[in-house]
């Protein structure tokens, strides 16, 4: 890539203004660095992602209104968290924390186990219990 | 406290960590050669493991082989702790700053928080130097940012202890011995045939083959899984390639850098002529950027776009074949 193609499109940097480093070749082909703000195809790679986990958000909000599942799958979204990560953040196995989004398992579960969940997701019990999908 | 250490920014955050730790201890090295004695150039397609809900791929070797190849070659010492408490952790890191020693660390970016909120994902092998403390923070060096930065203690703490794949565990490193006169010659030459016998592996998910299993995959994706999963699957790619951390396309050109250093170095003119290649190649990649962008922009429910993809792909694969074959023929007489 050549130093004057360096992409300078509007992206997810410019909002921060911050840029990134890219080499690049000046006019006798030797190689340089030149700063770039940002460039379209990468703004909607993330653009994509974002949106993806945004409808995950929605649709995890919908199944805690429904009864269908706990607050701790909501707070999971929302956070780009999936079982995996979550269970590593609580330290439980897998199979735990999934059985944790159970309403009827989740009501039970002591303020020992919630604080772990709370602590994760940096909110209180309070909050994590009484969250309404509203 | 503070150690006086330079920030310079650069395309790729462990390079550039290796690059300015070695640079304040007096040892001038671009990041360009970090990435090319390091043989950071390296493709893996990792279909079993899903990052975000599609495949994994990585256009970079595992966090930390980059700093170890480099000082194996250069014949430096690293120290690298890793600890089992936050407590711990501190300590050491207050104990190098007070001795005047800035701290390379591995981090988690979710909690990064002088980055924007689109790019906190749960990526732990994101790196950075310390090279100081107040009452409050600690003074950053994040080498993918354009100046320094700080970040308060107890976010500091979080972001060395994230979890997930990766997990740092407060992972700490600083060269602790730099040889006066180091074989500059010798490491490139080591790195050039690392990466070469990596790109050219007779594995099928590793390198160029890696590299055309992932081009006959997005064949199928669009009939295996439909088109919607199939262009978040495309987005992926395109994410890991030419993301902050990451990088793939932005690779090719760090790497077309370093082989023209090298040229020079090794006094060696068809290095020169195969840089230009690379370039050439790293366009390549961009283009294939471009072409899945659009793809996914515009939700196009064409099985035939991506035939097209997987093509494009496919012929990147057979250059980065012949280009590898090539530079490891000319690297065999040294």
């Amino acid at each position: 890539m050549k130093k004057e193609q360096v992409p300078q499109d509007e992206g997810n940097l410019s909002k921060s203004n911050m840029k990134e480093l890219i080499y690049a070749t000046d006019e006798k082909g030797n190689y340089t660095t030149a700063l770039s703000t940002g460039w379209e195809p990468k703004t909607i790679a993330l653009t994509n992602s974002i949106e993806e986990i945004n409808e995950r958000v929605a649709a995890a909000k919908n199944q805690v209104k429904n009864g269908e599942v706990s607050p701790i799958v909501y707070f999971m979204e929302f956070h780009k968290m999936d079982p995996v990560i979550l269970s590593s953040y609580v330290g439980m196995w897998k199979w735990r924390v999934k059985r944790h989004f159970r309403p009827k398992i989740f009501a039970r579960l002591s303020d020992k186990i919630l604080q772990k969940y709370a602590d994760t997701f940096a909110i209180s019990i309070e909050e994590l219990k009484n969250f309404k999908a509203e | 406290m503070e150690t006086g250490f330079t920030h310079h920014q650069s395309a790729h955050c462990e390079n550039g960590v290796a690059s300015n730790l070695l640079k304040h201890n007096g040892l001038n090295i671009s990041e360009p050669m970090v990435f090319g004695i390091g043989s950071g150039l390296f493709f893996v397609y990792l279909p079993f493991i899903k990052v975000n809900y599609a495949p994994a791929i990585s256009y970079r070797p595992m966090p930390g082989q980059i700093f170890n190849k480099l000082a194996k070659r250069l014949g430096l010492k690293i120290k690298r702790e890793k600890f089992s408490s936050t407590a711990n952790a501190v300590k050491a890191l207050d104990e190098n700053l007070k001795n005047n020693i800035p701290s390379g660390l591995q981090v988690g970016v979710y909690n990064l928080t002088y980055f924007p909120d689109e790019y906190r994902f749960h990526f732990n092998a994101h790196n950075l130097v310390v090279y100081g403390k107040t009452a409050t923070d600690y003074l950053i060096s994040d080498p993918v940012m354009e100046t320094v930065t700080t970040l308060t203690h107890d976010e500091l703490n979080k972001v060395r202890f994230a979890k997930g794949a990766f997990a740092p565990r407060g992972q700490m490193y600083y060269p602790i011995r730099i040889p006066e006169n180091v074989d500059l010659k010798g490491a490139i030459v080591k790195g050039i045939k690392n990466t070469c016998r990596d790109m050219l592996a007779p594995v099928p998910i590793i390198g160029v083959q890696g590299i055309r299993f992932v081009a006959r995959k997005i064949r199928k994706w669009p009939i295996q899984h439909g088109t919607k999963k199939a262009n978040h699957y495309l987005a992926q790619i395109v994410r890991m390639q030419e993301e902050i951390g990451t990088g793939g396309g932005g690779f090719r050109f760090i790497y077309a850098a370093f082989l023209q250093e090298a040229a020079v170095i090794l006094a060696d003119e068809s290095l020169r002529e195969l840089s230009l290649e690379m370039t050439a190649i790293g366009d390549l990649w961009r283009d294939f950027a471009v072409n899945a962008s659009r793809v996914y922009k515009n939700r196009s429910t064409q099985e035939d776009v991506y035939n097209t993809l997987s093509d494009e792909l496919l012929s990147i694969a057979d250059k980065e074949e012949a280009f590898f074959k090539k530079l490891r023929d000319t690297i065999k007489k040294y």
